[in-house]
Parts: C-alpha cells; sequence; structure tokens
C-alpha cells in the first residue's frame, strides 16, 4: 500500500478558478483528505478516478493528478454510475454544480440516489450559472436578481438536500467552502460510505453572486446562524454554544439551554445513522433565520449499493447456468441438424 | 369432395387477427415448425403500436407473415397463399395482400354485423365488399368450435377465446401438411412448469382444428412442401435483436472484455436490452438506464472503464444520444451504438420499418464529427454485424453505428449455428507500462488509432473529455491543434477502408444497370434482381454493409455501369451519400416511406423501368 501526500493529487496543470472562488477551497480539502482515504479504503492511486460535467466546478478532474473524465453538461452521474458499474473496484469521486446536477443532469442525480450507485458526489453549490457568466440556477433564492431574471426569479429553489432524501438518499451532507477540516471529515466519511454519497458544498462565486451563502458564512455570526452535526453528538451550536434543537410536537425548535428549565438533556442527540428520514429531512430542511443551517453529516445509512447488487446478481446467475460461452448459447433452447 | 395434395415450391401465410387474438405466437409457431421440418423461411410481423387497441378495429390488426419453401426464400413474401382473419377488420386490412390463388380462412362467428360494423363495412357481404370473390374463401365457426372444443375442460371463457389461434394452427397445419407434434411439444414447454392446467386444453384444440380441417368438405387443397436443400449443420431460428445480442457477446469473449449494455426500452429495439439482461451468466451486465442519455453516458463510463460498451435504441432515441455520441468521437472511445429503424420523423409509426436513420447516424452530431456506419442485412446476419461492429470500436478506439431496421430486430430467419473458433480475435491496442507518462491521442500514424489505458493501470493516469486538447491529452483551443486533431479524427474513420470487406458485386461487373441497396433491403432487391435476370435482362446488384467509409473498390465499381438505380426505404438518403464521395455517376432512385418493407413486384417494375 502507497503512503501518499496531498502533493501526489496535484496535477500540473494551472488551476484557472478565479481568485477568490470558493472552488480553490473544495479542491484543496479533497486533495488533502485523499491520503488518509487511501489509507483507510486501501486505495491505490491509480484506482482513483474523478468525474465531471460542465461547469466552473466540473475543471476539477485536470486538477487532480488521477484518472479524470470531463464529460458534458448534466451527464457527470451517468458516466460515474457507468465506470462504477463496469468496474466496482474503483473508487469514484464527481464535481458537479447546482445547474450541472440539478437543472440539465437532474433525471440522472435523482436516479443515481435512488439506485444507491457507490459514487462520491461533490455538488459546488454557488446558486448561480458562472462558466456562461451569470445566469439563475435551480438553487437560485426566489427573487434572484441575475442577467436572465433582471425582475427577479419567479421560481423556487431546490434544496439539494431535500431532494436527495426524497429519493431516499443514503448519505447527504453540507458544508461550507471555507471549513476545510469539516470538509475533509466528511470526503473521509463518503469515501467509507457504501452508496451516493452527495456532499453539498456552499460555494462563493465572487464575480457573480459574491456573497452566495454570506448570510450563514460570515465568520462573526456563523456559529450562531449554523450547527455542525456529528453522529452521536448533542445538536447543540451558537458562539457561546448554548443553544440547541428538541422536537417540539412534529417540529424542530430552537431552545436555549438554561432558559425556560432547558437543560442539556433535553437537546436532541444526532443520529445519522437512523433509518428515519423524518428528522433528517426536518434537519436539511433548516432555513436561517428560524433555524440555524444544518452542516455535517446529516444521514449516512448503509444499504446495498447498485454496483454491488449488479455484481452479486451476475455471481448468482453464472453459479446457476449451464452455459459456459458464447458456442453453448449457441445450441441451447431449439436447434435442429440438417443432414 | 376429395381434396387433392399438391407439391408446392414455397408458401406465404398470413395470419392475422386482434392484437390480443395472439397471431404473434401463432406466426412464430409455424414458422419454427417450419424450420424444424428443413424448409427455408422468412417472417414479417405487422402489428399495431397499441397493445390492446380498441377490439375489432382496424387500428387494432395484428398480423405475422411467414414465408416458407423448399428453395431459397430471401423474403417474407409480398402476397400470400393463405390468410387467417380471425375477424372481420383483420381481413379487411389484409385483403389487399392476397394473391389471385389465395385461401382465406375466416372465423365467421366474429363475421356478425357488430363485428363487420366495427370494422368499417357498408354491407353484410365483405366478401364481394372487398372484391374477393373469386378466392376460396372457408367460412368455419372457429369460435363456437373452440368452445364445444374445450366445454369439459372447466377453463373459463375467457382462457377458451384465447385458445381461438391454437385452433388456426391446427387448421393451417393440415392444410400445409406440417406434423402437429412440434406445437404438442412447445405448449408442454411453455405451459408445463407454470400452468399444467393449459398443456392439454391447447393441445386439445390443436388436434380438434387439424382434425375439423380434415373433415369438412370446403378446402379444396392440401399440399406439401419439400425440406430445403440447406447447407448440413445445426440450425435454429434467430431474430434480428437476439442475433444482435448475441453478436455483442461473442465479441466480448473474444476481446476479453467485459460487456456493458447501457439502455432505455425503445420499440423496436428494446429486444435486444432484455436478450442481453438474460445473459448475465456470460459476464454482461445490463443497465436500463433512466432515459436514453444516460444509456449512452453509462456505456461511455463503462467503455473509460475498459468495457465493451454498447447502446441500443431506435430513432428518437439516437437524437437523445446525439450529444454523448460527440463525446465518444472526441475522447475516441470504443462503443457501439445500435439504431433498429422504426418509420419517424418523432414518434413517427413506432412499430413499422423504415431506413430513414441513415442521415441521421451520418450527419446528426455538432462539429466535425465522422463515426464509421455499419448496416445488417438479414436477421441472422445481425449476429455478424454486431460482431464486426464491436471489432472496429475495439480496435480502432471509435464509437461505430450499427443499423437494423424493424424488419430485421423482429423478423427471424433460420441459421446455421456458427463456431466461435471460425470468428476472428479482437485486440485491442491496449497501452503498457512503457508507455508512462501516458499521451491519451498519440496516435498510430497509420491507422490514427490511439491507445487504450484504463482506471486501475498504475503510472498510466490520464484525463479525457469533451474540450479540445493536444496529442498529450492537454487542453487546447489553438487554432493550427484543433484542424489537426479534427482531421486526425475523420481520418481515422476514413482508414477503416483498409481493412474492411470490398464491395461484391452479384451479376456481371459492368453493363446497363448496377441496381444497389443497403441494410434489409437485400432479400426483396435480390429477389428482383433474380427475377428480371431470368426475364431475359441484364442487370447487376451490388449491397452495401459498410456505409461510413465506403469499401475501397466502391468507385471501381460503379464505374462499370452506364445508370445506378439505388433502393431504399426512405426519400435518397444512400444515394446523396454516393453523389457525394463517388459523384459523376448517373444515379437513379427508388424510394419508398409507407412504414413497410419493399415488395418485389415494385422492385421489378422500378429496375425495369431503369433498364
Amino acid at each position: 500500500m502507497t503512503k501518499y501526500t496531498f502533493k501526489d493529487f496535484k496535477s500540473d496543470q494551472e488551476v484557472r478558478w478565479c481568485p477568490g472562488c470558493g472552488d480553490h477551497a473544495v479542491l484543496a480539502a479533497l486533495q488533502r483528505a485523499l491520503p488518509a482515504i487511501c489509507e483507510e479504503t486501501g486505495t491505490e492511486k491509480e484506482n482513483l478516478v474523478v468525474v465531471s460535467g460542465i461547469g466552473c466546478s466540473s475543471r476539477l478532474p485536470y486538477y487532480m493528478d488521477t484518472y479524470g473524465f470531463h464529460s458534458i453538461h448534466g451527464r457527470a452521474t451517468a458516466i460515474s454510475t457507468g465506470i462504477k458499474v463496469a468496474n466496482p473496484g474503483l473508487a469514484v469521486w464527481q464535481a458537479c454544480g447546482d445547474g450541472d446536477a440539478l437543472a440539465i443532469g437532474g433525471n440522472h442525480f435523482i436516479h443515481a440516489v435512488r439506485r444507491n450507485v457507490d459514487i462520491n458526489i461533490i455538488l459546488f453549490n454557488n446558486r448561480i450559472y458562472g462558466l456562461t457568466k451569470g445566469q439563475y440556477s435551480p438553487t437560485s433564492k426566489l427573487g434572484a436578481i441575475t442577467k436572465t431574471s433582471p425582475y427577479g426569479t419567479v421560481e423556487p429553489p431546490f434544496n439539494p438536500g431535500s431532494l436527495v432524501l426524497g429519493a431516499k438518499g443514503t448519505f447527504f451532507a453540507r458544508s461550507l467552502d471555507s471549513e476545510l477540516k469539516l470538509n475533509e471529515e466528511i470526503m473521509l466519511e463518503a469515501a467509507r460510505h457504501k452508496g451516493t454519497s452527495v456532499m453539498e458544498m456552499l460555494v462563493n462565486c465572487v464575480i457573480f453572486n459574491d456573497g452566495a451563502h454570506s448570510v450563514i458564512s460570515d465568520r462573526a455570526t456563523r456559529a450562531d446562524r449554523t450547527i455542525i452535526l456529528r453522529h452521536g453528538e448533542k445538536m447543540i451550536f451558537g458562539k457561546d454554544r448554548n443553544k440547541g434543537l428538541v422536537l417540539d410536537g412534529l417540529r424542530l425548535k430552537v431552545v436555549t439551554i438554561g432558559e425556560d428549565g432547558v437543560t442539556e438533556d433535553d437537546i436532541l442527540t444526532h443520529d445519522a445513522h437512523s433509518d428515519n428520514l423524518g428528522l433528517h429531512t426536518m434537519l436539511a430542511d433548516m432555513k436561517y433565520p428560524e433555524y440555524p443551517v444544518a452542516l455535517g453529516i446529516i444521514r449516512s445509512v448503509e444499504a446495498e449499493s447498485y454496483d454491488a447488487a449488479v455484481e452479486r446478481q451476475v455471481e448468482e446467475v453464472t453459479a446457476k447456468s449451464g452455459i459456459r460461452c458464447v458456442d453453448d448459447l449457441l445450441r441451447s433452447g431449439t436447434v435442429w441438424e440438417v443432414k | 369432395m376429395q381434396h387433392k395434395v399438391i407439391d408446392a415450391k414455397d408458401v406465404v401465410i398470413r395470419f392475422a387477427g386482434d392484437s390480443g387474438d395472439g397471431m404473434q405466437l401463432t406466426g412464430s409457431l409455424f414458422a419454427d415448425m417450419s424450420a424444424i421440418y428443413g424448409n427455408e423461411l422468412s417472417t414479417f410481423p405487422d402489428y399495431p403500436a397499441e397493445i390492446r387497441a380498441p377490439h375489432g378495429t382496424v387500428s387494432g390488426v395484428s398480423g405475422f407473415q411467414v414465408h416458407f419453401g423448399s428453395d431459397k426464400v430471401t423474403t417474407p413474401g409480398d402476397f400470400c397463399d393463405l390468410l387467417v382473419a380471425m375477424n372481420p377488420a383483420a381481413l379487411k386490412t389484409n385483403a389487399k395482400w392476397l394473391k389471385r390463388t389465395a385461401m382465406v380462412l375466416i372465423d365467421e362467428d366474429t363475421f356478425d354485423e357488430a363485428g363487420l360494423k366495427r370494422a368499417g363495412f357498408a354491407t353484410d357481404d365483405p366478401i364481394t365488399e372487398l372484391k374477393i370473390e373469386d378466392r376460396t374463401i372457408v367460412f368455419a365457426p372457429i369460435t363456437t368450435l373452440t368452445e364445444e372444443s374445450l366445454k369439459d375442460s372447466g377453463l373459463d371463457l375467457k382462457t377458451v377465446h384465447k385458445c381461438k389461434n391454437m385452433f388456426t394452427l391446427g387448421m393451417a397445419s393440415f392444410i400445409y401438411s406440417r406434423p402437429i407434434e412440434y406445437i404438442h411439444g412447445y405448449l408442454e414447454r411453455k405451459f408445463g412448469r407454470k400452468h399444467p392446467e393449459l398443456v392439454e386444453p391447447n393441445k386439445k384444440v390443436v388436434s380438434d382444428g387439424y382434425n375439423y380441417a380434415a373433415n369438412i368438405q370446403a378446402i379444396p387443397n392440401t399440399y406439401t412442401i419439400a425440406p430445403a436443400h440447406l447447407k448440413k449443420g445445426l440450425y435454429r431460428n434467430i431474430t434480428g435483436n437476439q442475433a444482435i445480442a448475441w453478436g455483442f457477446l461473442a465479441a466480448s469473449e473474444k476481446s476479453g472484455r467485459p460487456l456493458f449494455c447501457g439502455s432505455y426500452p425503445i420499440t423496436p429495439a428494446t429486444g435486444i436490452l432484455e436478450e442481453l439482461a438474460i445473459h448475465k451468466y456470460l459476464g454482461a451486465k445490463t443497465v436500463q438506464a433512466e432515459d436514453e442519455i444516460a444509456g449512452v453516458c453509462t456505456a461511455i463510463g463503462a467503455a473509460y472503464a475498459g468495457d465493451l460498451a454498447v447502446t441500443t435504441t431506435s430513432g428518437p432515441g439516437l437524437s437523445l444520444k446525439s450529444e454523448a455520441l460527440g463525446l465518444a468521437v472526441m475522447t475516441e472511445l470504443p462503443l457501439v451504438v445500435v439504431d433498429v429503424q422504426r418509420a419517424g420523423p418523432s414518434t413517427g409509426i413506432p412499430t413499422k420499418t423504415e431506413q430513414t436513420d441513415l442521415n441521421q447516424v451520418l450527419y446528426g452530431r455538432n462539429g466535425e464529427c465522422p463515426m464509421a456506419v455499419i448496416a445488417a442485412h438479414s436477421p441472422a446476419h445481425c449476429f455478424d454485424a454486431a460482431f464486426m461492429a464491436s471489432k472496429i470500436a475495439l480496435e480502432h478506439m471509435m464509437p461505430v453505428s450499427l443499423l437494423s431496421e424493424g424488419f430485421l430486430g423482429n423478423g427471424s430467419e433460420p441459421w446455421c449455428i456458427p463456431s466461435m473458433k471460425d470468428y476472428p480475435e479482437i485486440r485491442p491496442p491496449y497501452a503498457t507500462a512503457a508507455d508512462s507518462p501516458f499521451r491519451p491521442f498519440e496516435r498510430n500514424s497509420e491507422t490514427m488509432v490511439r491507445k487504450w489505458a484504463f482506471p486501475g493501470e498504475k503510472g498510466l493516469e490520464h484525463r479525457v473529455g469533451g474540450l479540445e486538447k493536444n496529442h498529450a491529452g492537454v487542453l487546447s483551443s489553438d487554432p493550427a491543434t484543433h484542424e489537426l486533431m479534427v482531421k486526425e479524427r475523420a481520418l481515422k474513420v476514413a482508414r477503416l477502408a483498409d481493412i474492411i470487406p470490398e464491395l461484391e458485386v452479384d451479376g456481371s461487373l459492368s453493363g446497363k444497370l448496377l441496381v444497389v441497396g443497403w441494410g434489409g433491403t437485400l432479400g426483396h432487391i435480390l429477389s428482383a434482381v433474380h427475377q428480371v435476370r431470368e426475364m431475359g435482362r441484364e442487370v447487376s446488384y451490388a449491397h452495401f454493409d459498410y456505409i461510413n467509409p465506403l469499401p475501397k473498390n466502391t468507385e471501381e465499381i460503379l464505374s462499370g455501369f452506364d445508370r445506378i438505380l439505388v433502393c431504399e426505404l426512405n426519400s435518397g438518403h444512400f444515394a446523396d451519400w454516393l453523389r457525394a464521395r463517388c459523384p459523376g455517376h448517373a444515379y437513379l432512385q427508388c424510394n419508398k416511406v409507407q412504414g413497410q418493407p419493399f415488395l418485389v413486384q415494385e422492385l421489378v417494375e422500378a429496375i425495369e423501368k431503369a433498364l
């Protein structure tokens, strides 16, 4: 097993994202997470494939010194599926944007999640089309003013988390571009997870949508406006670590520890491995200002992956079949001899 | 009346009824029985897109034509000797296919006032109305007789009525002196395990139908059709769709590359995906994708990972795959895309056959994007065509279009089973450790073929994609590099002419007229050419299996003739292709765009006119 450092995953290509773009940080997190990922999952570098669609973030494979496929707009998920089914021994990572994965490629995205193909999807969400220079995307906020919505959009956005969980996804995590440490942690868990791991990275676009996530990402208020969920830990957040989440009937509620008789024991403990989609969906749906926005791994449950099931079925029917080669096949069923 | 027994050279039977009457099964059973008996044969299923169209209407008529004989049979036949009409609508739609000497077998129980009205007859005398009084019309109360036959079976009336087709099969077996043991055996295999209660009733109905036909005095003649003088060997019946699937399995075995099929169900290509899904035990992986685009994209992913990747579709699906095919051309990955053509444009007439996608496969992509194009010419030839398409894709690192047609996909013929040892090896141009650091688009200077390295191989890490790049695989928008890469990709396709078989001519190598065809029209055109020759006129025929590139000797062959008559089931796609590639010849066209195969008769007329 080769020991790698982050430099082993850097290609000789010049990184061409705009200075200040959030994508730089996500790339850095991936390159820094990979040595540990390779070590833990026993993956040699030549078994890593990075796939992408079209868009700013989809340039990522060129910056990785691994096998890579920069495909066409929206189709990365289908190509990843083909690669993984053909050779389940490969570790497939995918980079795609909000327009790429959720608009033109929305169909492939939900079906990969539904099938639970063992691929790791990093969804770069900057709520804008960057490479085509500033049109609204399926995650742009209602009313967003962009080049194609000069009077504001009149369509509500997707919440990628709800979409993944609606398709009964087995792994969903969310983070901010600048949360380098957390992102490495998430990527390691995603690599461990056997199934479709969707990592929504909220990235800033300095040129066309600057401050895309500033409401929650500003350092001064981030601790109060986000909550980092970790499996087995209390859902506590805030600068003073005194706020928490409880269930109030069928809804989540933000409470303050020490007020109204609330103690730490009352606060919910995060169970990412629970099969119950209800609470995970509520957590993924939380919006500021009513709630803190949930970061970290919201859901990670075990289920057989599609590629493993395909492989298993091939093995099962092969064991039972008397047809071993094409010559056998050609002579099977109704045949007759002309003498 | 004592019936006469006549020796016939060949016979065409058309079974027609409601789309729920089981006519496809009846026809294919009769075909199988004839094949095993040793006849040459060709079949043509002609059915509506609706699974169950309104009962008794002309839009719901499903037909299956079987042509069998003691000599070479190359087409399903233009006109029929026997029409089995299970209802008035079936008679109405198919009366035009009757030979002057034909016999019509009618279920008279369905020819009541309501039935005639549903079929749109104006009078209560459909025979006169259709002007077929001179044919031999046999009215038999098939529904009543089937009910009578099964009155003690304990089956409900709905199930009893589903056995009507077996009664007609029994009658047809008598008329053409077919032994019914094969049908009995089939019924035992089909129902024996899951529905044993259906075996005996169905066998009884077949026998009763046979005996009924033997006992009534209405059938003037019966026929014997001697076995054909077929090449010695082991035979089976095969449809085009099945043959394509098996051709891919054969190429997978020969190349050592696992088979991957990413497809989306579409008429009339679905049979290929269904067939491959069965044969997982030969290592085939099938992904029924969420859409046509995902079908081709999963296949492209599998090709990048090192599989023999295929995607199967029909015209509308191919339109959806266009952008991804450009990606396969650009990344120079092996891929076979099958288009089982149907009548278009748009949804068109899904179950009817045409050759109207040729322009689409030749031109239907953005940018300079040539692809190799191969066309299958008969149901059994689909096996070889799929094998060769795979061999070219894998050895020349390119996507290949394989054209089939609804007529071939669903049609069948007996096939002398080949041995895999007689097929050529397939040797993809693998990169080796010596190629590190890998320059993915460095080429063989003769064939223009790049090397193939796939994930898992140490030291050969590289990136591919849809953007223009140089030989090293580094992105480049440099004008000269772009033009060079465009030319090299085109040259790679053009150089296939060095390895594909040369064009062959049936008849003299020079003369007044060369008839030209491609794809599934081979049988019809060849029959027509031979008929014209038997009439004492000289005419030659050349059939193209390889369309892009054209065989190397195409110009030389065409130059031997005063006129070239291009026959195809579209408005002239191949004629235009030849005009562009081999200009200066006197091209004539014979075209038909009706969702139906050519009739030999209309080809004969076109050839005579061109002479």
